[in-house]
Parts: structure tokens; sequence; C-alpha cells
């Protein structure tokens, strides 16, 4: 029983929304588009002519592709603990009642109400009081620090009201420890872990501001570009950042395709 | 009662803390303690008496951080404005395309800040489309600039924070009985009095959590500032990071940057006190 007015002002609604979506997308159809731009000098800001030099030499530019890598490799160590860590939090917070679980929310949440330039900061303080050298080691303990809370938080939020009782009827059934843990709770909360290693992953790939306090003289892909937006900045950035966009999204389709998969193996052994 | 499985009580009385360890120690040996050492950076290494960097902070970097707070604030409003009408039309109006649509709010993050950052440089300078389309219409005045101006960096901050105002609201949106809704609709005799009275309220969780997301990082970047603005543009930010690792200022650079994060969690309690909230997660 819509009336006419009301459809306006619904379809008015509907047009925002777009126009805003259109907004995060603008960025993202310049980042594509001016991959396939030949720049006129050092910077790639103005449109010159069309032309794919960059992605037939993707590797042109070492200093680039070192920083890739390091950040990769960052990333995979990072991501690695944080999950561990972070995974196990949340495995203690939704199954267990325990003296302390509050304090344990709030150091959680605490460092995402931290502004980053905080959290890296404070971190340079301590290690300049350390004597610390910084490096590649100081880079991963302030990735595995600003991501444990999201991976804890991220699977907490997927596991969430699980049956549990699963895991007692297993031990009922005669299965050891071990063989709960491998043949029960992971296959369980595995989807939550592979969401939140994602984004932990994301995340330590994407950092800048935390890297530039701890990164000693190393150089990550995004140092690497504050540095490149300063002297020369090539369309090879737009070809990497592009690799990476349409890369994710792969992953991404791949993860909801095997999630759905497990969803439906999970409810259909139920039924049977 | 520490220690009782919710499942059953089969389980050893440590089994939570032995899970938590690992990642609690990590937290407390990386980001309380610095947070320590950095109050200890501010007031030991002080020149004159031990609030001499302090003291500094407020006088020579003030209108920093009154300018900080400021483009906060607005790119806060902005992204509120901008984010709530598409949480709003993607929990309701969607249907089957709302999986998508998701997924498009959040495709921004699989590009690097950095470079999305650096896009918006290449649609705003002087040679570039929006300058171009602005004075065309009158809008800028020829010679008009967007690129070093606040217009930029305000635009930046909202771009770059916008998903995180949109997904919390989203997410308590989405939560909402339906029922509830159409009940509203037949008591409030109207959409509009229904989403003031029912929906609105409902959402204040997610609008609470989704300004303080933006609002935090907003704050203490200055990536935007120095992408898109002119030293005239710059933020408490670049102060700390220019403090911190060219001038090395210590003393000074950790009180600008104890600052920061006390007029932030100040910022946070009184918000939490206005909207009547204090969940966050």
């Amino acid at each position: 029983m819509a009336s006419p007015v009301r459809k306006i002002a619904q379809r008015a609604l509907d047009a925002y929304a777009i126009l805003v979506l259109l907004y995060l997308f603008l960025p993202i159809g310049v980042i594509i588009l001016y991959s396939f731009n030949k720049p006129e000098g050092k910077f790639n800001f103005v449109w010159k002519a069309f032309s794919t030099e960059a992605w037939t030499d993707p590797f042109k530019y070492r200093p680039l592709v070192d920083a890739m890598k390091l950040s990769l490799g960052v990333a995979l160590i990072s991501t690695s603990v944080a999950t561990v860590f972070g995974a196990l939090i949340a495995l203690a917070l939704c199954r267990y009642r325990f003296r302390g679980s509050g304090l344990v929310n709030l150091l959680l949440v605490l460092p995402l109400t931290t502004p980053e330039v905080v959290l890296g900061s404070s971190l340079l303080s301590l290690f300049l009081s350390l004597n610390v050298a910084m490096g590649f080691a100081t880079i991963v303990v302030a990735h595995v620090m600003f991501s444990v809370s999201y991976v804890a938080l991220t699977v907490r939020a997927r596991i969430r009201g699980f049956d549990w009782t699963l895991e007692e009827a297993a031990m009922d059934l005669g299965a050891g420890p071990f063989r709960v843990v491998t043949r029960v709770t992971l296959p369980l909360i595995a989807p939550g872990i592979a969401a939140a290693a994602m984004l932990s992953f994301a995340l330590s790939l994407d950092d800048f501001i935390i890297t530039l306090f701890n990164s000693g003289s190393r150089v990550t892909y995004p140092l690497y570009i504050y540095g490149a937006q300063r002297s020369a900045y090539p369309p090879q950035i737009n070809v990497v950042a592009t690799a990476i966009l349409f890369g994710s999204l792969l992953l991404l389709g791949a993860t909801v395709l095997w999630q759905n998969r497990s969803t439906r193996e999970s409810t259909g052994g139920r039924a049977g | 009662m520490a220690g009782i499985a919710a499942g059953g009580a089969r389980r050893h009385p440590l089994a939570p803390y032995l899970l938590v360890a690992p990642g609690v120690l990590w937290l407390v040996a990386f980001y309380l303690i610095p947070l320590l050492t950095l109050g200890r950076t501010a007031v030991a290494g002080a020149a004159g008496p031990w609030y001499d960097g302090f003291a500094r902070a407020f006088t020579v970097y003030g209108h920093h951080l009154v300018r900080s707070l400021d483009y906060a604030l607005i790119a806060t409003a902005l992204a509120l404005a901008l984010g709530y009408p598409l949480a709003y039309v993607m929990a309701f109006r969607s249907g089957r395309l709302r999986n998508l649509l998701l997924g498009l709010v959040i495709l921004p993050f699989f590009t690097t800040f950095l470079v999305r950052t650096f896009a918006w440089k290449t649609i705003l300078n002087d040679r570039g489309p929006a300058v171009w389309v602005l004075t065309r219409l009158h809008l800028l005045p020829a010679g008009g600039r967007l690129l070093d101006t606040a217009v930029a960096v305000i635009g930046g901050l909202t771009y770059n924070f916008l998903p995180f105002m949109v997904m919390p609201i989203y997410v308590s949106l989405e939560k909402i009985d339906r029922r509830l809704v159409e009940a509203a609709q037949d008591l409030y005799s109207g959409p509009l009095r229904a989403f003031g009275r029912v929906v609105l309220p409902l959402s204040l969780p997610g609008v609470f959590a989704g300004s303080l997301l933006t609002f935090i990082p907003a704050m203490g970047d200055f990536i935007n500032a120095e992408l898109l603005g002119s030293p005239n543009q710059q933020m408490i930010g670049t102060v700390i990071q220019n403090q911190f690792l060219q001038v090395r200022d210590y003393p000074l650079a950790a009180a600008l940057s104890f600052t920061l994060m006390a007029l932030i969690t100040l910022g946070v309690l009184l918000y939490a006190r206005v909207i009547g909230t204090e969940d966050l997660a």
C-alpha cells in the first residue's frame, strides 16, 4: 500500500546509496585506469596516453619488488602468530566463565580505540628505552600486537553460540583430547579462523603508520609508496595495487564458496 | 567459580588462563607497557620541570590539536550522513543484492590505503577532472584549487574511514526484527515517525561504534593531510611523526602523543555518556 510519495522517497534513498557507493569506487577506478597510463615525468597523476607498458614489465623497479617481498614475509609471520594467539583468546572467552574475562575483553578493545600514531610511537619509545635495533623483528612484533585484537574479536563473533556439547559427546564416545580438538573443535571454528586470518593478513599488508615508527631502515610496501609519492611514482604501483585487489577478490570468492559448501555439508549431515 | 566450562565441569580450572596467556602477555608487553613508557618519556626526559613537554605541546602545537579535532569531527559527521542511508538501504532494501553490497563496501580495503589516497590526488589536482567539472559549473572560481585545501583533506578522511562507519550501523540495523518495524508503522502511522521512534533508537549502538571507528583513526591520521593538503592543513599526527623520527625531541613528541591519547579517551567517555551506551563490540 505504498503511496506515490513514499515510493519516490524510497527511490531517492536508493539513488543516494548508489551515489555513496560510487564515491567509494571512484578512486579504485582511477587506480585501475592509471595502471594503463604512460605518464609524462615522474608522477603518475595526469593522464597522458594509454599503454600496457607497466603491465608487461611489472617488476621493473627493484625496490618495489623488494618492498613487496618484505611486506609479504611480515604479513605471513605476523598473521600466523596473531591468528593462533587471537583464536585461543576467543576460544577461552566463548567456552569458559572465568575471573578476569572482563579485563581480557577490555584489553582486546583498547588497542582498537587507540590511534595508530599513538600505538606506533609508544612502541617506538619502548624500543628506544630498551635500545632495541629496529628492523624485521620489531615490525613483526608491532603487527602481531595490532592484529591479535581483530583476530580474537572476529573469531569470537563467529563462534559465539556454538554447541560445545559436541565435544563432550565426542569424549563420551571415547575420543581422547587430541582427537576431540582435531576432529571436532577445529572443524567447528575453522571458517571463523580463516576469516580472521585473512583480515589480519590484509591489515598487515596495508599498515603504514605503525610500521613507519618501528621499521628502522627496512622498507615495506606502504613505506615504499610513501617514499614514491615524494620522489617518483611509476604506474607499476597501480599494477601491483590492481593485482592485489583482484587477487584478494578471488581469494574471497573461493572462501565464500568453501564456507557455503561446508554449511551445506553440515546441515545435510544433520538432516541425514 | 573460576574455570567452569560452559558445557560442563570436566575441564581444568587453569585452562582458560593458559589459553589467553600468550595473546594477553603480548598485549601487555607491546601495548600497555609502551603506553607507560610513552608517559615516562614525556616526563622524565623533559629539559625543565616535568611538565615541560606538555607545556610546549599545548603552546606550540595547540592549533594542530584543535585542527585535527575539527577535521576529524567534520569527517565523522560527513561519514555518518553518507554512511547511515547506505547502511539502511543495505539492511532493509537490498534483498538478494545484500551480500554483493556488503562486498562492495569493503572493496576499498583490498587496495592499499596510500594508493587509494594518492588516487584522490589524481582526481583533485589542478589539471584533474574534479577541478575541470567544478569550474565549468561555476562552483569553483577560475584558478580555484581543491588539492592543498581543507576540502581535499576532509574529503580524504571521510572517504578512507567511511566503511568503518557503514559496517557497524549495518550490523545494528540488520539485527532489528522486521515485524517490529511493521508494527511501528501501523502504530505511529507513517514511515518517518516509525523510523524516529523505533529504527533510529535501535541502531544507536551501531552509530556509536561507527562514529568512534571513524573519529579515532581520523584524529590521528596524517596521510590525508600530507598527500592532499598543504602545510596549512597539517594535523597533529604529522607533528608527532616528525618530532619522533626527524627532530627527535622525544619528551615533546611523547607528550604530544600522550595528549592525543588522553583527548580521545576523554572524548570517548563523554560520547558514551551522551549517547547512553558503553557497548563497543
